[in-house]
């Protein structure tokens, strides 16, 4: 078969695996989370799973790899994994605020405690962005 | 020997990253709101990006990465746009 594989040494190889292994778990446990858990504010935290450490371990073994069949140091790998750790909870938290602003507003109060949540509406007859205020 | 073990474990990291992408499409299909599908199409292309690596690693070409890294800037900007737009009704003020 191919030949860039059987250059890699055996060390290389099994971290390699566990790096990638690892990796692909994680994201396949964040997405089963994705579809078992209850409620969206249970949900928003299961992907995250894939974009942390999922990322990461994927984006190591291909740098591990790329550079001990490559015969120079490949770290740009690296960018996409800096880029995810960094954008991820950017895009949760402005996800999170539009979905807790089209579940009626529940903020934390003053006191510190937060304001229980409101039940989710059922069907999807809410799906309508709000209008524009003014 | 590094051969055999590497190709089993892409190949099966493969599967569950498909598996994962499988999983994602079924909230994105099912998710009873609009935040649930921009959460699962989030989820999405990080598989995808993600897939896309390991198939590059499969197959030893440094050209798939670059795939990847146009997916991960790609789906940033557009989960950040949905998110703007379920937030305000519009995207640019």
């Amino acid at each position: 078969m191919s030949s860039h594989l059987a250059a890699v040494p055996l060390w290389a190889a099994i971290v390699i695996s566990v790096l990638v292994a690892v990796g692909s778990g994680l994201t396949l446990l964040g997405a089963v989370g994705l579809v078992r858990l209850s409620s969206f504010y249970d949900r928003i935290h299961a992907p995250t799973l894939g974009t942390s450490w999922g990322t990461a371990g994927i984006m190591l073994g291909s740098a591990l790899m790329f550079t001990l069949t490559g015969d120079r140091l490949v770290i740009h790998e690296l960018v996409v994994g800096g880029l995810m750790m960094i954008t991820t909870p950017v895009t949760l938290m402005i996800l999170g605020r539009a979905a807790l602003s089209r579940d009626g507003g529940a903020r934390p109060s003053r006191a510190g405690k937060p304001a229980p949540l409101q039940p989710e509406p059922a069907a999807d007859t809410v799906d309508e962005p709000p209008v524009q205020a003014g | 020997m590094s051969e055999t073990i590497l190709t089993v474990v892409l190949g099966l990291s493969q599967l569950c990253l498909i598996a994962a992408m499988l999983l994602a499409a079924m909230r994105l299909l099912r998710g009873p709101r609009a935040q649930d599908r921009v959460l699962s199409l989030d989820a999405l292309y990080v598989c995808g990006m993600l897939l896309l690596v390991v198939t590059g690693m499969r197959v030893g070409s440094a050209y798939l990465f670059e795939g990847a890294l146009v997916i991960g800037a790609f789906g940033f900007v557009s989960t950040v746009a949905l998110s703007k737009f379920l937030l305000r009704g519009e995207v640019i003020e």
